[in-house]
């Protein structure tokens, strides 16, 4: 099978088991998802999968073929940062950063989904525009758990962000 | 000596933060190795018994497999000092989820697979897994975290509680949690040429080292461990487990090849330890006006029958408040359960929920306003040893706080506010924690031709900011600028550190690299005539004996406000605002450290809401074993969340006159969210966490 990761192609061979996360992380050394749960309960791994946001611990790579990958990195483009990324370096919107590349992702990939009308369990119901307040951004990024629970800093790090 | 402040206490972004926003910080599983082999384990199914035998063909027998390693092929430890690294080593069985198998195998897919084919049969013993204050059989530990006494007396508790003219007798409960870093411990194991290199996942890389050390029978020369991020620990990663001993078997059976083993977000409730549940008795007596003339406090708790380990869990109520007559005690039974661990403010953390919500209750009973009723409790000095504080600003926290709150705009009453369906209300609680300090670390630094600094000293970043806040340290140490340092730490090849844990490290590693840059300048100025040699510059030093340890209580302080809204119909608790003041010293780094305080807050928000381990009573093991039931708060559950700190300089904690972030934060905060559940409900919860069962039916 083939992946288009960050950029770049590669072909490799499989185990069915395999995840799509594994594959990045033990097959091809792309270490930039990472692994909390393995259950999609935690958001760690979140990547862009053909352009929306995933949990890559739960797709099997076999399901996958073709698929073009961001991370996180791929997010940087020749060592510049993204503005997300540079947002929660100046807001410190992490702290030990396990969690920091999924959020990063998850981030990016939420403001896409907004801009595509997509409502939330906080949209009111007939709201033709989604508003990204806080409520909003704390409830779309509730898939991605911070331990070290810097949620107080990556909410206006979106905001941040969404505003530009 | 003390140090001028430059780069110290500006909110300097941090150093890592580059690499981790991309996914390039590596953390220890990430380590690039050629060959690897994956290692996965295979846990007990009962709590306590023998194994009676063990069928390993089909696991052997699959392709890919390249061994097996059951208590029959194990090799045999040797000098052991907790009995949590005892695996493998005979057919007992301690605990359900304990280690006694384990396949290596080419793929992580095959050894997952194949660990599911070896057969186990027991002969299994009736475990004993109850916590109840009835049991007959308490001992009194013998340490807590080894410095603090188990039971203190002082005066006459029972004649003053007799006579008091109020009273409060009141138990206060706080469930087994986890404590769930993002990161799972792993180990990345390899040994080669009679040495043996490891990637783990560690708050402390020498302690990992000595351990290693005696129990495989190594010289100094033969280990090296290398930690150098780490994906959050919360005091699970400071004493090394089970996990990283059954990767280094493998590697040994295994050498040349390297051995991956990282945990499974399931495997890590049996196996990276926990904060023990506690039953707390407390007993608050008061004159007529206010004045406590006895407090008394005791803690009943679990540990395995592998290891004793106790939560120090009344230690801070013979510091916090002033009364005559006082007694604290510890009580301790050993079940058929895996060894509790240091968690985030070991003993602090749940016994400041005790604490502070008997405060609330009994500022009540005596009429008195929560905030007014602790400054009139505020000592002079320390209650129990009578010496001076260092410095203590909790009641200057207090008014900051209730000035930023709003406090002044609080109607007493419980139960008055009401919007849109919701009860609302509003709670105070202190925190506390102990300055520590424990002896160990050595730094070097190293000035090269390049004119840049290199700093070494195997100190740990957890989270922490360490990266950064040493950083600025020891900018400010060498009085030259941050970017003509060059920090490196997590790694045995630099210089002995000892731990990130006891919220030490920036005492510690600080106060070294401060002793490190003072011999720096001396020995250019004393021997080089302040020229540089061609080849550059190097010194070492230990961390200093401070002078003051021993004339002073040495305590940082804090006072939290929480506001909750709690659903008059459905009983939901919600906390929209927490607020913190803080008196901590000097703050090294004013952006990480204002994010350790708001992640200690945040986390006890969520042990007052969410956290709960729940044990099953008839086999051992954690129920909810996952992070879709093992609720820590999400980024929804999470409102306003503020931290401030007062200006408090200390002269006497260290060189720079901090004294520590990492754990004050999540003291304090579930009693301060609780207090403010009663407030709005007029309903006392005393059993953490605050869960919609234990109000409904009382609204």
């Amino acid at each position: 099978m083939t992946l288009r990761v960050d950029g770049t192609t590669y072909t490799l061979g499989v185990d069915t088991r395999t995840t799509l996360l594994d594959a990045l992380r033990e097959r091809l050394g792309i270490t930039s998802p990472k692994k909390g749960c393995d259950h999609g309960q935690c958001g760690a791994c979140t990547i862009l999968l053909d352009g929306w946001r995933s949990n890559s611990c739960l797709a099997l790579a076999v399901a996958h073929d073709g698929a073009e990958i961001t991370t996180a990195a791929g997010l940087a483009v020749d060592g510049t940062l993204h503005p997300m990324q540079e947002a929660f370096v100046e807001c410190d919107a992490f702290q030990c950063g396990y969690c920091t590349p999924g959020q990063i992702v998850s981030a990016v990939g939420m403001l896409d989904e907004v801009d595509s009308g997509w409502p939330s369990a906080v949209t009111a119901a007939g709201d033709v525009e989604v508003v990204l307040d806080e409520a909003e951004i704390r409830e779309r990024m509730s898939g991605n758990i911070c331990r070290c629970a810097a949620y107080a800093n990556i909410v206006p790090a979106i905001a941040r962000v969404a505003r530009r | 000596m003390t140090i001028t402040p430059r780069a110290i206490g500006r909110p300097m972004s941090r150093i890592d933060g580059p690499d981790k926003v991309r996914g390039m910080a590596r953390y220890a599983f990430e380590h690039p190795v050629e060959a690897p082999l994956y290692l996965y384990p295979v846990q007990s199914t009962i709590a306590t018994g023998r194994i009676t035998s063990i069928d390993t063909v089909a696991a052997c027998a699959e392709p890919g497999v390249v061994a097996v390693l059951t208590h029959d092929n194990a090799p045999r430890l040797d000098k052991v000092e907790s009995g949590e690294h005892v695996i493998l080593q005979s057919d007992r069985v301690a605990f359900r989820g304990q280690f006694i198998g384990a396949v290596v195998a080419e793929t992580p897919e095959t050894a997952r697979y194949a660990a599911g084919l070896v057969r186990f049969t027991y002969a299994a013993g009736q475990p004993d897994l109850n916590l109840r204050v009835d049991r007959s059989d308490f001992t009194v530990p013998a340490q807590v975290l080894p410095q603090f006494p188990m039971n203190t007396s002082q005066g006459d508790v029972d004649t003053a509680l007799a006579t008091a003219a109020v009273t409060l007798d009141a138990t206060y409960t706080t469930p087994m949690v986890h404590h769930n870093p993002m990161e799972p411990h792993s180990t990345v194991a390899h040994w080669t040429d009679n040495r043996l290199t490891l990637y783990v996942s560690s708050q402390g890389v020498y302690r990992v080292k000595q351990v290693v050390m005696a129990l495989f029978t190594l010289e100094a020369d033969q280990v090296r461990v290398i930690s150098r991020h780490v994906g959050g620990g919360f005091g699970s990663k400071v004493l090394p487990r089970a996990d990283v001993v059954l990767a280094i078997m493998a590697a040994r059976m295994l050498p040349g090849r390297p051995v991956k083993f990282a945990l499974t977000r399931q495997q890590m409730f049996a196996q990276v330890g926990y904060r023990t549940p506690t039953i707390q008795r407390v007993r608050l007596g008061a004159d007529g006006a206010g004045r406590l003339v006895a407090i008394e406090h005791g803690s009943v708790e679990q540990t395995s029958r592998v290891v004793e380990f106790a939560e120090h869990a009344t230690r801070m109520t013979q510091s916090v408040y002033a009364a005559p007559h006082r007694r604290s005690s510890q009580r301790l039974a050993a079940l058929d359960v895996p060894t509790p661990s240091i968690m985030r403010a070991p003993g602090e953390t749940p016994g400041m929920w005790a604490l502070e919500s008997a405060m609330d209750e009994m500022a009540i009973a005596c009429g008195l306003d929560p905030i007014e009723f602790r400054i009139l409790n505020e000592p002079s000095v320390h209650p129990t040893t009578g010496l001076p504080f260092s410095s203590r600003n909790l009641v200057e926290c207090l008014r900051e706080g209730a000035r930023r709150f709003g406090w002044d705009r609080r109607d007493p009453m419980p139960r008055s506010r009401r919007e849109a369906g919701w009860l609302v209300g509003t709670g105070v609680a202190a925190s506390t924690y102990g300055v520590l300090s424990f002896p160990g670390s050595v730094a070097r630094i190293r000035l090269g031709s390049d004119a840049r600094y290199a700093v070494e000293i195997a100190a740990a970043d957890i989270g922490t900011g360490a990266w950064t806040a040493l950083t600025q340290i020891a900018a400010d140490a060498l009085q030259v600028e941050v970017d003509r340092i060059d920090l490196a730490i997590g790694d045995t090849a630099l210089p002995m550190a000892t731990g990130a844990g006891g919220s030490t490290g920036i005492t510690c590693w600080g106060s070294t690299i401060v002793a490190a840059a003072e011999q720096f300048r001396r020995t250019l100025a004393e021997q080089y005539g302040g020229q540089v040699p061609p080849d550059g510059l190097e010194v070492e030093a230990a961390m200093p004996v401070n002078p003051n340890i021993g004339k002073f209580a040495m305590d940082s302080f804090g006072a939290q406000f929480a506001e909750v809204h709690v659903h008059a119909e459905t009983g939901e608790v919600r906390v929209p605002r927490l607020l913190g003041v803080f008196a901590v010293g000097k703050v090294i780094n004013a952006k990480t450290g204002r994010s350790q305080l708001i992640g200690g807050m945040t986390m006890g928000l969520s042990m007052a809401l969410h956290e709960h381990s729940v044990l099953d009573r008839r086999f051992g093991h954690v129920v909810n074993q996952d992070l879709a039931q093992y609720h820590v708060a999400s980024n929804a559950d999470v409102g306003s969340v503020e931290a401030y700190w007062v200006d408090e300089h200390d002269p006497y904690v260290n060189p720079m006159g901090s004294k520590g972030m990492g754990e004050i934060g999540i003291v304090g905060t579930a009693a301060a969210v609780g207090n403010a559940v009663f407030h709005a409900t007029g309903v006392r919860v005393r059993d953490l966490p605050l869960t919609l069962d234990k109000l409904l039916g009382r609204l």
